[in-house]
């Protein structure tokens, strides 16, 4: 399979990465680099600190040592435009409908994909006008995954996308991860799915807390 | 400038569909100026040499009560960490977050300033000057109330130390406020009031941004 490269090319680096979370020593010496086209899997039991790495690559947490560097962007670029970041929590407005709350996510992170067929992508065209409040936890999750899709940015962190979806969802998150990769997107993922990716030489995994 | 209006109109779309919300700010507001007559007696030579004073202590303390909501609701479902990498900058986004809630609350209560003059006996003349003092007023408290909720949002049930920790900063506020209605040099008192209120306003958003990345650590 040839990547097409329709997102910019990023590189996602991380050397002698180690946090500290009280006084328990999470991880230490985490080296890897992700290049286009590839993602990485993190595994690891309940507790091994794979929420607390994707934090640390998002920012929200400060490593004690080590560093995370994105690269490719042109010297004027921030590195936070070029992140999708995929958390516990799924940022949907109760109060507002379903296709308003992924129409303000396309506002403020800019893109031009359409936000219909990005419902359409993940299953919730039909229920487009509903109130997001009374979607179930899955649809829910659907609704976050489709705020990845309005916007293509090439970096994508991902932390338990799987979390609350059914059968059909594995396999959904299983094809967008897979034309994210395809289009020269990278992806860093949390997740216990054995994810169904057409090229196996793009995975790679790292076990936490082995 | 389009992240920056989506933002102003997904937080008024969110307050006037379940409506309450802001009803009850006017309503405390309201219940403050009513219940001062009971207080102090029906005295309206009184009441009115009073009422500018107590206009601006009511709208003061139901401003405060109001801003908790400012960053929560984003906080609790987790927009607020999404903000870090949207491509409007964090700084327009608490800008705009100012602007809609200054719309959602400050202005509602200056709309219900009649109701509040009839009860306290204003005359025509200090009711049109509260209205004004209000209008240059309430968007420096609201702007300072954005600082001091983006500083707290991080604490857990956190909702009444934003007020506690604003209110002796916003003091100023109060003072030029009220005496730009009846004081002796109430057009000075109101130059102070828009100067204060000006400042106030171009620091929040970059205040308020550097305490909300700070708050995510």
């Amino acid at each position: 399979m040839s990547l097409t490269n329709s997102l910019p090319a990023r590189t996602l680096s991380v050397t002698g990465l180690a946090l500290r979370r009280g006084e328990r020593l999470l991880f230490a010496d985490v080296d890897f680099a992700v290049a286009p086209g590839e993602i990485l899997l993190l595994r690891g039991p309940n507790g091994a600190g794979k929420t607390s790495l994707m934090k640390c690559l998002a920012g929200f947490l400060r490593p004690d040592a080590g560093s995370v560097v994105f690269s490719g962007q042109d010297g004027e670029e921030r590195w936070e435009e070029d992140v999708h970041f995929l958390g516990h929590l799924s940022a949907v407005k109760g109060r507002l409908k379903v296709a308003e709350n992924l129409e303000a996510w396309a506002a403020l992170n800019g893109g031009e994909s359409d936000v219909m067929a990005a419902l359409r992508r993940v299953g919730l065209a039909s229920i487009a006008g509903l109130d997001a409040g009374y979607l179930s936890a899955g649809q829910t999750r659907r609704l976050a995954l489709a705020r990845l899709l309005v916007s293509p940015r090439p970096i994508w962190l991902l932390d338990e996308p799987t979390s609350a979806l059914d059968k059909d969802g594995d396999r959904l998150v299983g094809e967008l991860i897979d034309a994210h990769l395809a289009a020269g997107g990278l992806a860093v993922a949390a997740t216990h799915l054995e994810l169904r990716i057409a090229d196996g030489t793009r995975v790679r995994t790292l076990e936490l807390g082995a | 400038m389009k992240g920056f209006l989506a933002i102003i109109g997904r937080d008024l779309k969110l307050a006037t569909r379940i409506g309450g919300d802001a009803l009850t700010l006017v309503l405390f507001f309201v219940m403050v100026g009513a219940i001062v007559p009971f207080a102090i007696g029906p005295d309206k030579a009184m009441l009115a040499k009073l009422a500018p004073g107590l206009t601006w202590i009511a709208a003061f303390l139901s401003l405060l009560l109001g801003l908790d909501r400012l960053f929560r609701n984003d906080a609790e479902d987790g927009s607020l960490q999404l903000f870090r990498f949207s491509r409007t900058p964090l700084e327009a986004i608490v800008a705009a977050k100012v602007i809609a809630h200054w719309l959602l609350t400050a202005l509602p209560l200056i709309a219900a300033t009649p109701v509040l003059a009839v009860l306290l006996n204003m005359d025509m003349e200090s009711w049109l000057r509260t209205v004004l003092s209000l209008l240059l007023g309430t968007p420096g408290l609201v702007a300072l109330g954005a600082m001091g909720a983006a500083v707290t949002v991080s604490l857990p049930r956190g909702g009444l130390i934003a007020p506690v920790l604003i209110l002796p900063l916003a003091i100023p506020l109060l003072i030029f406020g009220s005496s730009a209605i009846s004081g002796q040099q109430a057009g000075a008192a109101m130059l102070f009031l828009a100067a204060i209120s000006l400042v106030l306003l171009a620091i929040a958003p970059f205040a308020g941004a550097l305490a909300l990345r700070v708050s995510e650590e």
